[in-house]
């Protein structure tokens, strides 16, 4: 099986490509780009040779070419809460955002703490994925935060990189242990920052906007605290820290300054909600802009694109939350946090593209790129010999986002009805050419 | 005469126009109260429904009276709280309430935001009887009414709310209430319980009872929740009372026509003593009684029957 796709815009920073080629498809794999700067330039296939599409043959001109994104940061939602989302419907959804691979958080039930739930997630995912599935395992048995999980196992089984997620690891000597023992294997402990003794019972930013509407805040420092505790041990350790998408301005800062000090092995996520809106979308009580971290104010908004801008923040994920509805229809201060983000995710960082935040090689390299390096994975990549996971991007389209048409189970976003500019037309994954609608 | 919205959710959402409408017509119900037959039929044949997911009793009593002497039928429903987490959701409880045919629903509920949501989602005219922290609009309506009796203006004054800021919907909805209508309004309590945001309000924030009450009009008590004793935010009932009750020797730091309003149930000895209370400054009882002229004038408004 030969696929042809010619007279794309490719990126692919891995091998410093940005510019008009072909790219031969064969057999599932990455077989060859070849450049058509020169007149002369392009795959002189036999065209007329090759099958229909059927033809075998993709005329990509003006789109973007590019590695399928890596989202490092998903809820898949199955074992345990399929009413929200299952591996099915949550690739299905990754497919239609342009992702070809997710990095699955273990906050399902039971927790991914143990290799069979790693094993059971991986055949599931084997079965019925439609991208590929990379699960995340617990830091900790149970997410308690009292021992270690089995790390090596669930390693060995297939788990890229380990987080307690939403129940951060609280006992600074358990994160620290965590550091230092994951440096047997070539692993992230991936860490959402957040001080629950500070955050407390807080539902939204802390400021003026929550004394306002009479809700709880949860300040940025209950971010920050964590962030610079981790930072502090990564370098005690010379453990991989991966910081979870980061919401405020000074965790930013204080990424930026241990970068800056050549702390050996820190990386950074953010989300598109992060960059795109702000505190102000809870108005009206609007539980589809309930999060956690909590959507923060403008000079964080604005200090986010700087950190993305300037390679402080690595990664874009889009900390894929998917509930049902009737969770989020009624009282903000029980509505579960989280945002159904795999479908809007390309829209919402092409802005960032359209703003002169980010290039599209950069835009490559946080969605693709360095995800794939930070997990340690062999995609986020086109160079020949690589699988063939493709997102084929048209940036002059213009769409309605439209909640209701999602793929995900989760029509939970506070992007519905946005307006957005450059969206996945084709996703190419596991052999499968996806074109998207 | 009629307010420009179906629902009363806040003192926020209200022009300072609404707030002067309502007052002046609870004046007239005032008057009705006043007679010995103290009933109208205003809003016959129109049905009012109590929902309260918290337990209250002169809030829920007051409208319930307000409500009767209107000529409407009321029922009161209240709900444990434990059902709000377990079985039937708050929009299923009330649309059901709706179907038997209410025309007002008057909530209460421990989560900001309860009574827009209702108001969104039901036809009929929804009334917030407070919403955790966030609001409780009659509250505001019946002391301003109060002040305005005594005071004739309200604009200008100097008012101090003393105690617990950060949880309390009375003080919030006193905030955009008195600031509305062109009073000066100043915050004074424990550090823990009035957050510095709070400033962004447009008030002053005062930690100590004797600068914060020096020349007042009119101070507002707040009822400490002994709740929230044991979580940190001041050691003891009797250091808070040290610092923060309000006793009549502290009150000479106000005006010497100051007047003292607590929207209840106190804590005699907690936040204010008895001799305050009870004293001839204290308008605590006015403000009960003025509840019942507002919220009737609330539901009147509310129901668009023309005046």
């Amino acid at each position: 099986m030969k696929l042809l796709i010619k007279n794309g815009h490719v990126i692919d920073p891995s091998q410093g490509i940005d510019e008009t080629a072909d790219i031969l498809i064969e057999d599932g794999k990455i077989k060859e780009i070849v450049s058509r700067k020169e007149p002369a330039g392009g795959i002189k296939e036999n065209e007329s040779a090759m099958k229909t599409r059927e033809r075998g043959i993709i005329d990509a001109g003006g789109l973007i070419v590019m590695p399928g994104l890596v989202d490092m940061h998903v809820h898949l939602r199955e074992p345990g809460f399929e009413y929200k989302e299952t591996i099915k419907t949550g690739t299905g959804a990754a497919i239609r955002g342009g992702i070809t691979s997710v990095c699955c958080m273990p906050n399902t039930n039971p927790v991914n703490d143990n290799s069979s739930i790693t094993q059971f997630i991986l055949k599931k995912a084997s079965m019925e994925g439609l991208c590929n599935v990379y699960p995340v395992g617990c830091i900790t048995k149970g997410q308690k935060g009292r021992e270690l999980a089995e790390m090596t196992l669930m390693y060995e089984a297939g788990c890229v990189a380990f987080s307690d997620d939403g129940m951060p690891v609280a006992d600074s000597l358990m994160m620290r242990r965590a550091l230092e023992y994951s440096r047997i294997f070539d692993a992230p402990i991936i860490s959402h920052c957040e001080d629950l003794t500070l955050s407390a019972e807080g539902v939204m930013n802390e400021g003026l906007l929550s004394a306002l509407l009479g809700l709880k805040g949860i300040p940025a420092q209950a971010e920050e605290i964590m962030v610079a505790r981790d930072i502090a041990l990564a370098e005690l350790t010379g453990g991989r820290l991966h910081i979870a998408h980061v919401s405020t301005k000074g965790s930013v800062e204080l990424i930026r300054a241990a970068k800056k000090r050549g702390v050996a092995a820190i990386s950074a996520e953010t989300c598109p909600h992060y960059f795109s809106i702000t505190e102000e979308a809870v108005h009206g009580y609007n539980t589809n802009a309930k999060v956690n971290p909590p959507l923060r104010g403008r000079e964080d908004l604005e200090a986010i694109k700087k950190g993305l801008a300037d390679g402080t923040i690595d990664v874009i994920v889009t900390d894929h939350a998917p509930h049902h509805m009737d969770e989020k229809v009624g009282e903000f201060d029980l509505a579960p946090p989280g945002i159904s983000g795999l479908e809007t995710s390309v829209g919402l960082s092409m802005k960032l593209v359209d703003e002169g935040v980010l290039t599209l090689k950069q835009l490559v390299e946080k969605t693709a790129l360095n995800p794939a390096a930070i997990v340690g994975i062999k995609k986020g990549s086109i160079k020949p010999g690589y699988d063939a996971d493709i997102c084929i991007i048209d940036p002059e389209r213009e769409y309605r986002v439209d909640a209701a048409g999602f793929r995900s189970k989760g029509r939970n976003t506070p992007f519905d009805k946005w307006d957005l500019k450059g969206m996945p037309v084709i996703t190419i994954c596991k052999g499968m050419v996806n074109e998207l609608s | 005469m009629s307010l420009k919205s179906r629902d009363l959710t806040g003192i926020k959402e209200l022009e300072p126009g609404d707030i002067e409408l309502v007052l002046d017509t609870a004046a007239g119900f005032k008057d009705v109260l006043g007679r010995d037959i103290k009933k109208v039929p205003a809003l016959r044949g129109r049905t009012v429904v109590n929902l309260f997911y918290e337990p209250s009793t002169r809030t829920r009593t007051s409208f319930e009276l307000a409500a009767k002497r209107l000529s409407t039928d009321v029922i009161n429903f209240s709900v444990s709280t434990s059902s709000v987490v377990k079985g039937e959701t708050l929009r299923d409880t009330a649309m059901n309430i709706q179907a038997l045919g209410a025309d007002f629903i008057i909530v209460r509920h421990s989560c900001a935001g309860t009574a827009h949501f209702l108001a969104k989602n039901l036809n009929a005219s929804v009334i917030n009887a407070g919403d955790g922290t966030n609001e409780h609009p009659t509250q505001a309506l019946l002391d301003l009414f109060t002040i305005k009796e005594v005071k004739g203006d309200i604009s200008g004054l100097n008012v101090a709310i003393i105690g617990d800021i950060l949880h309390s919907r009375v003080a919030k909805s006193n905030i955009y209430a008195l600031k509305k209508l062109g009073a000066r309004v100043r915050l004074i309590g424990p550090p823990t319980l009035i957050p510095a945001y709070m400033k962004e309000l447009g008030v002053e924030l005062y930690t100590d009872m004797n600068d914060g009450l020096k020349d007042v009009d009119i101070i507002m008590m707040l009822r400490i929740q002994m709740e929230r004793q044991g979580k940190g935010f001041f050691p003891s009932t009797d250091e808070y009372f040290r610092n923060w009750g309000l006793t009549s020797e502290r009150i000479s730091r106000a005006k010497k026509d100051v007047i003292v309003m607590h929207p209840g149930p106190m804590n005699r000895g907690v936040e204010i003593s008895s001799d305050v209370a009870d004293g001839k400054m204290s308008v605590i009882l006015d403000q009960v009684t003025n509840g019942l002229a507002v919220r009737m004038a609330v539901l009147y408004l509310l129901s668009g029957v023309k005046a």
